[in-house]
């Protein structure tokens, strides 16, 4: 270790990995349009938050753009036809998650026309006022195309309401082999220039930084030419490092602020925005289109052809490495099937999963590149702790979680823990730190849950009870009630009989 | 001044009476799993080792050594200490229930705990004032304390470790305290 | 021998008054540790324990004749929470591999008879006489009190299905 290197030890600038970046030579290729496959399969959960509603039945036609599923609850997006023809089925199917789980998708039959439902664009977006322009992105169904798929109204909405001060456009793309992001900023610079501009009218933001790893030459210049005229635009390169386009990560670098760990970006004055996404917005609010189609890289060892290729929603992983090439050896040598970035992606069960709002690139790797290996004990090393983005102490976080002992791996920061995979990766033991984390994660989640469940529960007994009561009481009250009528009623009859009997007396005497 | 202070030190740390003189092995094997608890059981014997050196020494040398009847010392001696345990059990049960259910069993087998008993006939050999007694029964509590609870930080530890299945639960903890008194043999060094 | 026999009878004496005073101020009103457990149960008193309601659950858990895991709503949460507060150390593991279930009814068997909702400590099956009777997802405990209520076998316990929402990624075996 130079002393350059052990000065940035010190300084806590050290954190982060180098993975080989794999992005060329799919990176260097221009995207191919993808046709429309015959079937598309759009889940109706794309983004984070609550799944939107079907709003169409079986058999019934739409037309290219159309709403099919609406927006469900305050987080939440709507989904639109990515091409006209017929709703075949509302079921489920496969969902592009390692459970191999199932959710509930609408399936739609091109009719190959490919027509579009009549759009309404706006040609000056700058006179709109910002609310305005936060629904109209919400009713096109963007969300992040960076992978986490949140809803970009909410965001956009809550940072004009919390004073948001800078929009940090996320053009780091820090996955490996990942190039979509990188493919459209060298090929619609100028598009997204534009989309920047309208989302900070949108939030009001003053400025928008770009960063960009510097491993992207090209894009960077292509960006810095289209932002040449704007002035509160600014192209920032940054280090190529892992995980450099995490939210919290490239705010720091670029503004040299620090997220809260109990708060949110939007605290410290700040949104991010992927540069992808900035494209869909301009597309929602100049053309007035949904977002119905997105750039998917194709990579790994064992495609054919990798590259970008530009697909519709819906389209079955399967059809797109077939058009991508396919796999060599007819997928003789795959070890692995991944959709998104290699590091935070999802290993799905098989190809036939469709590609979704977030889905930003499908890879097929071969035994070389997954180079699983049984983990050995613990060193204590100290790679995973030098490498945490978050500060963590993983390999502390993990001996607790394996013991169950969840709350002290709390105490330890676990919460803070973003699942990047950097510890997972540095470990030479190959300990899956990482897995150790996200199961924690989803434990401590079924954990809430069941108290909540449990509270319910109990206000649900006590209802219950307080309402055995108040019907015994009221039981009682009632017959109370009935028996006090009865006598009343049996006294007024015996007083009129008395009074019949005397006034009888009386007539008689 | 300084012999309240090398006495402290004597009986917390060069004669512990745990690592040492082998003395209350029972609740540092047993109530040693976690730091809480091993804290609450120190806390408890201190208090009992207290009060029983203070009453042990009136007793002896207000009631048995005038009336001649030494050989009645552990008898009597055992009759306070159960007496003391009980009441610092209602004490505990009242004040902290969590405590009490954690200590369990372990808490009125601090009336068997030779520690407490050990420490009394020891003032009695070693003709100590009562001060002193005093003294000798707060450093060796402090001593058991320390012992009680680096011994649980250290099974704390040990919990999280991958264990060679022959080794897990009581031997690696046997291992463990072993290690931890050829540690504690160190400050014999001391030479005070 | 006279002065041994006096001394120790009255250093016997004296020890026992004082304890039993000291007993008298010290004296602790039913078992807080108890109730402290019973706050954390469900309160449903479904019976499925084995005890008459939560409370006799609670206090055979701390008598040490119920195992912690002996509630069957209360779950993994509620057996390491009570673990945790006796000190205790459980075998979680028995309670894994079943899965939480809840009460399904049959609607073509149903009659409407509405016995099981009378019996329901959670009030969470609805429906009137006559009419097909349903049971409330969130509201069931899953505690089976109404299966043996129901005169056609129209109520049956089913797993609750694992949805993407509820999906927990395994822990990994090794390391």
């Amino acid at each position: 270790m130079g002393f350059m290197n052990l000065f940035k030890h010190f300084l806590g600038d050290d954190w982060g990995v180098h993975p080989d970046d794999h992005k060329r030579p799919a990176a260097d290729r221009p995207v191919r349009v993808m046709p429309v496959p015959a079937k598309l399969y759009l889940p109706l959960q794309q983004h984070l938050g609550g799944p939107a509603r079907p709003v169409v039945l079986v058999g019934q036609k739409v037309k290219k753009g159309e709403l099919i599923a609406e927006a469900q609850g305050a987080v939440s997006a709507p989904i639109h036809a990515p091409t006209s023809g017929t709703i075949a089925a509302v079921t489920e199917i496969t969902a592009p998650h390692p459970s191999g789980l199932t959710l509930a998708a609408i399936i739609l039959e091109s009719d190959g026309l490919d027509e579009w439902i009549e759009l309404s664009g706006c040609d000056d977006p700058f006179a709109l006022d910002p609310a305005e322009i936060g629904k109209r992105v919400g009713a096109a169904g963007v969300v992040g195309l960076g992978g986490a798929a949140f809803p970009s109204a909410v965001k956009l909405t809550g940072a004009s309401r919390s004073k948001v001060t800078t929009l940090i456009m996320n053009g780091g793309e820090c996955e490996p082999y990942l190039s979509c992001d990188d493919r459209q900023m060298r090929d619609s610079a100028a598009g997204i220039v534009d989309g920047i501009r309208i989302m900070l009218h949108a939030t009001g933001a003053k400025v928008a930084l770009v960063g960009i790893e510097d491993n992207k030459p090209e894009a960077i210049a292509a960006m810095r030419a289209a932002a040449a005229g704007v002035a509160n635009v600014e192209i920032r390169p940054v280090p190529a490092r892992y995980p450099m386009g995490s939210e919290k990560q490239l705010i720091q670098v670029l503004t040299g602020k620090e997220v809260p760990a109990d708060g949110r970006a939007f605290d410290i004055g700040v949104i991010v925005h992927n540069v992808g996404t900035a494209l869909a917005v301009r597309a929602a609010i100049r053309d007035g289109k949904p977002l119905i189609s997105r750039v998917v890289t194709v990579n790994g060892n064992c495609a054919t052809d990798p590259g970008n290729i530009e697909v519709r929603v819906g389209t079955l992983a399967e059809e797109v490495i077939a058009f991508a090439g396919g796999l060599k050896g007819d997928g003789l040598g795959l070890a692995r099937r991944v959709m998104g970035g290699p590091m935070m992606g999802m290993q799905i069960p098989h190809w036939r999963v469709p590609v979704v709002k977030g889905s930003s690139g499908i890879l097929a790797f071969d035994a070389a590149e997954v180079a699983e290996q049984e983990p050995n004990p613990c060193i204590r090393c100290g790679s995973c702790v030098k490498a945490c983005p978050m500060g963590l102490l993983p390999l502390e976080m993990s001996a607790r979680i394996r013991n169950e002992a969840y709350d002290e791996a709390i105490g330890l920061g676990l919460k803070d823990c973003i699942a990047c995979g950097c510890c997972a990766y540095v470990c030479p033991s190959k300990i899956p730190l990482v897995q150790f984390f996200v199961h924690a994660k989803g434990e401590l989640a079924t954990q809430d849950r069941a108290k909540l469940r449990n509270d319910a529960t109990k206000k649900l007994a006590l209802q219950r009870q307080d309402r055995l009561e108040r019907e015994n009481r009221e039981k009682v009250e009632a017959a109370a009630k009935r028996k006090a009528e009865r006598e009343a009623a049996a006294a007024a009859k015996a007083a009129a009989a008395t009074a019949a009997a005397t006034e009888k007396q009386g007539e008689t005497a | 001044m300084s012999e309240i202070l090398l006495l402290l030190l004597s009986t917390a740390l060069v004669n512990n009476v745990v690592l040492i003189k082998f003395l209350g092995l029972c609740p540092v094997m047993g109530v040693s799993k976690s730091v809480d608890s091993a804290l609450g059981m120190g806390l408890a014997t201190t208090f009992v080792l207290m009060l029983a050196s203070a009453a042990s020494w009136m007793l002896d040398n207000w009631l048995l050594q005038p009336l001649g009847l030494g050989y009645l010392r552990i008898l009597t001696f055992i009759l306070v200490i159960a007496s003391v345990v009980q009441f610092t059990e209602m004490f505990v049960k009242k004040t902290s229930p969590g405590l009490y259910q954690s200590l369990g069993i372990y808490l009125p087998l601090i009336t068997t705990n030779c520690a407490v008993l050990g420490v009394a006939l020891l003032n009695v050999q070693q003709q100590f004032s009562l001060f002193k007694s005093l003294l000798y029964g707060f450093g060796s509590a402090l001593g058991f304390t320390l012992v009680l609870l680096i011994f649980a930080g250290l099974r704390e530890r040990v919990a999280l470790a991958r264990v060679p299945a022959a080794f897990a639960g009581a031997p690696v903890a046997f291992i463990t305290i072993s290690l931890l008194a050829l540690a504690f043999m160190g400050f014999s060094g001391l030479n005070v | 021998m006279i002065a041994a026999i006096l001394s120790l009878t009255i250093l016997g004496a004296v020890l026992g008054i004082a304890l039993g005073i000291a007993n008298r101020f010290l004296k602790v009103e039913g078992n807080p540790i108890v109730e402290e457990l019973v706050d954390l149960m469900p309160g449903s008193n479904c019976g499925q324990c084995g005890f008459p309601g939560c409370i006799g659950a609670a206090e055979a858990i701390v008598a040490g004749t119920a195992a912690a895991t002996c509630c069957p709503p209360g779950g993994k949460m509620l057996a390491s929470a009570i673990a945790a507060k006796l000190g205790l150390s459980v075998d979680l593991s028995a309670l894994g591999d079943d899965g939480p279930k809840i009460a399904i009814v049959a609607e073509e068997l149903c009659i409407g008879c509405c016995r099981c909702s009378k019996v329901c400590p959670t009030d969470a099956i609805i429906g009137a006489a006559k009419q097909v009777h349903n049971v409330f997802r969130e509201a069931c405990t899953g505690c089976a009190s109404c299966i043996d209520k129901c005169p056609t076998e129209a109520m049956v316990m089913r797993p609750v299905p694992v949805t993407l929402q509820h999906w927990v990624m395994p822990k990994p075996l090794t390391a």
